[in-house]
């Protein structure tokens, strides 16, 4: 190496550093975003609560007693909830992405979502507790991903098994769609019919205590493996064969990664119902933030993700008397917001 | 180049490789060794199973039989990091999903060098950064890949190549949409790879950039006729007629430096002239001292002596209009 290509180097690489350093910074932010977020959802509120007054007579031996109550049985562990569920959906997202090679997949995509719709569904149907249905709902969506991935498996013997695995994806999905189409035909239309509808719907206002320790551990174990496996998302984002040539385990990278999606997905579906486009848009808001490369990406969505759910949810349990179900908020804020960013995106 | 002659040990050996589909052969008895140092090119029809002898070769379907060995050791365990740590693959065009830059794109070839859940530190940036520095592209570094142009696409993928500091580069027809003088700095960049002791393979339509780049040949004919020797022994008028059905000439050219290499052209026609049972190439190509002036013969040749069988094909398409 001569002296010219050395001083190069040294320019190059920190510019390179410097973009690096600004993804970092953005991150950094996005958290900060996300802790301001969060302290300003559990104080808003049909009743409201000032963080400041509450500190100070926590102390105090005669500390507000409703306030406490609100913050942590029932607002608090429903705005942890919506930060989780919406990070984990968008981290599926952005995984699923990647490994998919195309920007306009959802984590939806192999069926996760309809099975646990159907498990639910099938819950309510059979008078089963919140918890009850809760664990049905995880495994039928965890079930229906399993019998994709093994359909594909026993379809494919080529390498190239992204294409049959998304065309069984979309098998199972249509598949528990109908069924769930089924179960709502059998059920009481007085009771259990608008329950279900109602579930399907999506929505946050039943969330206690006890789901967080549910969510907690797909969130720890499902997102924990997508942020480590994220230099792979990459590489697998070049393709099957240059991701092989590249020295990845095509396979085994891509059982694993489906797998930590599906756990992140069945569980958030489980607890808070069908909740759309967080998934689709959160990525894309991300990689117009911080560029494709998933070291950067999947902290980014997955930080973003929980602020959008956890504001989604202030609206959806504040402007009107009643609740107003996820879905139709995410849909409505998501689908001119995509537009925006497909305008705007030169990096899409 | 006294640094080749120190690495004179086959990197890569191929025996009696038998490759195809579900167990079903496509190719049979594919036996040849690559050098340190050394190019091998493919050459071959459409549909004589090129493409099936390269997936086998890179791994990424099974042998059928026979074996492959790489620095003398066979290959058939070695996990995929392992082979990915030897063999760097270039493809014909790489299709982005999305707009990585071109360092982040390089340094994804740091990938069999780092543990599955870690991801790449200053070290292998610095090592991908050298590899475009190697190639002088390292002023695009910066750049989205997407917005690159066919030529600066191809030298990145070969970057991403160099950054996994293989010993062998394969490479699926690295000319293949490429403009005629980025071609030749192509090929002008691989024999300077060699010269750091890479091997390369590569697959090409073009029998001149065999004759450009030297070293060795693997013409795949149909019915598994192959043909295998250094380029200078085996590359000829008959092997090449043989391989691709029509007729060519060979003949040298000088460069201003004196320099004398060997060119291949086909003749326009040769099927029919071929049916009058009438053959010019070997005149050609003794008559005159360049390749230029062997154009300027057979042009004149052939038009003279396809005459008789041009005109009603001339005729026919008339009606046709």
């Amino acid at each position: 190496m001569n002296k010219r290509s050395d001083k190069q180097i040294g320019t190059t690489s920190s510019c390179s550093r410097s973009r690096r350093g600004r993804s970092i910074a953005i991150i950094v932010g996005l958290a900060v975003i996300l802790v301001v977020v969060f302290l300003l959802s559990v104080s808003i509120g049909r009743y409201g609560i000032d963080l400041g007054d509450l500190a100070a007579s926590l102390g105090d031996s005669e500390c507000d007693g409703t306030s406490f109550n609100v913050l942590f049985h029932l607002r608090g562990p429903r705005v942890v909830a919506a930060a989780a569920i919406g990070a984990m959906l968008a981290c599926a997202g952005c995984a699923y992405q990647g490994l998919f090679r195309n920007p306009l997949v959802s984590p939806d995509l192999l069926g996760a979502s309809a099975g646990a719709c159907f498990g639910a569904a099938l819950g309510i149907l059979m008078g089963l507790s919140g918890f009850g249905m809760q664990v049905l709902a995880f495994a039928s969506g965890v079930a229906a991903v399993s019998l994709a991935y093994g359909l594909s498996k026993k379809l494919s013997k080529a390498m190239s098994g992204v294409l049959v695995l998304v065309l069984c994806g979309l098998v199972i999905q249509n598949l528990f769609t109908a069924f769930t189409s089924a179960i709502k035909f059998m059920a009481d239309p007085n009771s259990q019919l608008p329950e279900i509808t109602f579930w399907l719907m999506g929505g946050l206002a039943n969330v206690r205590e006890d789901d967080l320790l549910w969510l907690a551990v797909p969130l720890v174990i499902g997102c924990g493996g997508m942020f480590a496996m994220r230099w792979r998302l990459n590489v697998m984002s070049c393709g099957d064969e240059e991701a092989a040539s590249l020295g990845v385990n095509v396979k085994r990278t891509r059982l694993v990664v489906v797998a930590c999606a599906t756990l992140a997905t069945s569980a958030a579906v489980s607890v808070a119902g069908m909740v759309g486009w967080v998934g689709l848009i959160i990525p894309h808001l991300a990689r117009f933030l911080v560029g494709p490369d998933n070291r950067f990406l999947v902290p980014a969505s997955f930080l973003l993700g929980g602020s959008f759910l956890v504001l989604v949810d202030d609206v959806c349990r504040s402007v009107y008397t009643t609740e107003i179900p996820l879905s139709i908020l995410t849909a409505i804020i998501g689908a001119p917001l995509f537009v925006y960013l497909i305008y705007h995106s030169r990096r899409l | 180049m006294p640094t080749i002659d120190a690495f004179k040990k086959p990197v890569l050996n191929v025996n009696h490789l038998a490759c195809g589909y579900d167990g079903r052969a496509v190719v049979t008895d594919v036996t040849f060794s690559v050098q340190a140092g050394e190019v091998l090119t493919i050459l071959g029809p459409n549909g004589v199973g090129k493409t099936t002898l390269f997936k086998t070769l890179l791994g990424f379907m099974p042998a059928l039989s026979g074996e492959m060995r790489l620095c003398g050791e066979d290959v058939s365990d070695w996990t995929r990091k392992r082979f990915a740590s030897v063999v760097a693959y270039i493809p014909q065009q790489h299709n982005p999903a999305f707009p990585f830059s071109v360092s982040e794109f390089v340094l994804m070839g740091r990938t069999p060098s780092i543990g599955t859940l870690s991801t790449p530190d200053a070290h292998d940036a610095q090592i991908a950064h050298e590899a475009l520095v190697r190639l002088g592209i390292e002023s695009l570094s910066e750049r989205d890949y997407t917005s690159l142009s066919g030529g600066e696409r191809q030298m990145v993928l070969i970057a991403r190549a160099l950054a996994q500091q293989p010993q062998v580069l394969v490479m699926d027809e690295p000319c293949a949409s490429l403009d005629y003088g980025n071609q030749v700095r192509l090929l002008e960049q691989v024999i300077d790879l060699t010269h750091d002791g890479l091997s390369v393979v590569m697959t090409t339509h073009d029998p001149n950039h065999a004759f450009m780049v030297g070293g060795k040949v693997f013409c795949m004919g149909r019915s598994e006729h192959f043909t295998y020797g250094a380029v200078s022994d085996v590359l000829n008028e008959r092997t090449l007629q043989d391989l691709y059905g029509v007729e060519v000439g060979i003949a040298p050219a000088t460069a201003s430096d004196g320099t004398v290499v060997n060119g291949c052209i086909p003749f326009l026609g040769s099927a029919a002239r071929r049916e009058a049972g009438r053959g010019s190439v070997v005149e050609a190509t003794s008559v005159s001292p360049n390749v230029h002036t062997a154009i300027a013969t057979d042009k004149s040749n052939a038009v003279d002596k396809s005459n008789a069988t041009d005109k009603p094909n001339d005729r026919r398409f008339r009606k046709a209009l």
